[in-house]
């Protein structure tokens, strides 16, 4: 049986929309079976779209989609590259359509899709569900959205009966890669060996150009060639779950031993239990070796039977977060912006916590407790940037903040300047797990 | 004996999950490993990231990776939601990790 390759077209959503192309070009390149990935959900991404979709109830999905399929589209259904990818996010259904017209406009026939369904739990029944499983903290006047992690057996089955792109709203990131594998090896459930090992090939080209260089050079330390131009990664998939990893041809970036480390540990906890809706992984006896110039083989990878649970991500209505900042430079700079700070907290800190952070100074270690910066002594440093940060249920109290900040223009220390304000709406979330069976998943064509 | 810091032989990644933080820290050179497992303990590491008041720190050992990981609960104000922190998901706490020395004889 020939090996399936499986490239990553993007690693989040914002990711660069050129990134795909020399993956496709490269795949189709080197011949055989092959799928792409684009994953485009990150935690709070997909809360985002849901009050998107709400507003805009046509809208939803992965705004960069149209711009991350027109350059690789025909390519791939000419090529017989299946397309799978989570930029359905909040409206799969819509993502679908989009990809339709898309396909229209560029003349092409209308590619076999199908859509993947049940992680969305926002409606009534799911709301109740979700509420049940989330006793404390479930607060019906603020709830936004709730999703499950779905796995990759319905985007498996989906490739099995003929889909050339499957839409899919959340599913477990690694899942967008064991799915087309499962496909093509046509993997069992149980075969724990195997879904796990493709499920860390997954876990590896889940965050894009991370594992081929992205997010890793450090100058003089970790050098990485044409970082400019950063090759996304391709994982060969081989009958046993083990994978070879390289990245686009004619591409900058890197991949090695020590790109693949640190990616294969990102975001893990427990290396012996690294749980998705498929399987549980276990990487304490994988080897990770380099076959070639950037070429890494992952093996070793066991598996052990997945959970009974799925895992679910309640939104929350979380208020507003409001910020400024104003800057001051030369002699005394940092007492300054200390005293800036002082006015600040006695004008505005009864009503609310306030986080300081001197840019330049102490703006990351610290916590919102400002425990670190207020012990440590006032440096003579020349170019500093103080922050003002705050949270509130309510929008009128982050305004006057941001008033308060820009009055430092003229009311403040000295020499402050380059001001600038900001405010967002905030999303908390809770998490919990259902049991799977309560959860149920499937796909439909469109 | 020589005071280093794990910069000099290690390098790091940090991810994200709620509230919680992963800090890889993985050998260049797999003769450095045991120096790590040996000085880089739990302990040492939740004193490193004291200023984060880290609720719990677990450390995990992989041999064959010549890496460890280590977890830090409760360490990211709320986390990505909820956290008023520029670096939200507290993604360059790696290399302050990388800062903390160890005694290489």
């Amino acid at each position: 049986m020939q090996t399936l390759a499986v490239g990553c077209g993007a690693g989040f959503s914002g990711d660069r929309v050129d990134a795909a192309i020399p993956v496709v070009q490269t795949l189709i390149a080197r011949g055989g079976p092959a799928a792409l990935m684009f994953e485009n959900l990150a935690e709070r991404t997909l809360a985002h779209q849901q009050l998107i979709r709400r507003a805009h109830p046509h809208l939803g999905y992965e705004p960069l989609l149209e711009q991350e399929l027109r350059p690789i589209l025909a390519d791939c259904l000419r090529h017989g590259i299946a397309i799978i990818g989570n930029f359905g996010a909040a409206n799969p259904q819509g993502a679908a359509q989009r990809i339709v017209q898309l396909a229209e406009q560029l003349g092409l026939p209308k590619p076999r899709m199908a859509v993947v369904q049940g992680d969305d739990l926002s409606h009534a029944q799911g709301r109740a569900l979700v509420k049940q499983h989330l006793p404390e903290g479930f607060d019906d006047a603020r709830f936004v959205c709730a999703n499950a992690y779905l796995g990759a057996f319905e985007i498996a089955q989906a490739l099995q009966q003929g889909a050339q792109i499957v839409v899919t709203g959340r599913v477990a990131d690694p899942s967008l890669l064991l799915g087309p594998a499962i496909a093509h090896y046509n993997w069992q459930a149980t075969d724990w060996d195997a879904l796990a090992g493709a499920t860390m090939a997954g876990h590896l080209l889940e965050c894009g150009a991370q594992v081929s260089g992205g997010y890793f050079a450090d100058p003089g330390k970790k050098d990485v060639p044409g970082l400019d131009n950063v090759g996304f990664p391709i994982a060969e998939i081989f009958p046993d779950g083990s994978c070879v990893v390289s990245k686009a041809d004619d591409t900058g970036g890197l991949v090695d031993c020590r790109t693949v480390k640190e990616q294969l540990l990102y975001e893990v906890h427990d290396p012996a239990a690294y749980i998705t809706p498929d399987v549980v992984a276990d990487i304490t006896q994988a080897k990770v070796e380099q076959i070639g110039p950037d070429r890494v083989r992952l093996s070793g990878v066991k598996g052990h039977p997945r959970t009974a649970t799925l895992k679910v991500l309640a939104y929350f209505d979380g208020g507003w977060l409001g910020e400024g900042e104003i800057s001051y430079a030369g002699p005394n700079a940092e007492a300054r912006a200390r005293l800036a700070m002082d006015v600040m907290q006695k004008r505005m800190g009864q009503r609310m916590p306030l986080r300081f952070d001197l840019i330049g100074i102490s703006s990351i270690l610290g916590d919102d407790g400002g425990h670190m910066l207020a012990g440590m002594p006032t440096t003579r440093v020349t170019d500093v940037r103080l922050r003002v940060a705050a949270k509130h249920a309510s929008l009128a109290p982050i305004d006057l903040l941001l008033q308060e900040l820009t009055a430092l223009w003229t009311g403040g220390p000295a020499g402050g300047g380059g001001v600038r304000v900001a405010k967002r709406q905030r999303l908390s979330n809770l998490a919990c797990l259902i049991p799977r069976e309560r959860i149920p998943a499937s796909f439909q064509f469109v | 004996m020589a005071s280093i810091p794990l910069y000099d032989i290690a390098h790091a990644r940090t991810g994200d999950k709620g509230n919680h933080a992963n800090i890889s820290l993985i050998a260049y050179r797999d003769e450095d490993y045991p120096l790590l497992v040996e000085q880089v303990t739990p302990e040492t590491v939740a004193v490193h990231f004291g200023a984060r008041q880290p609720s719990a720190v677990r450390r995990y050992l992989l041999p064959h990776l010549g890496a460890m990981n280590f977890v830090l609960d409760n360490v990211l104000d709320g986390g990505v939601n909820d956290s008023l922190n520029l670096d939200m998901h507290g993604k360059s706490l790696s290399f302050h990790l990388l800062t903390l020395t160890i005694d290489r004889p």
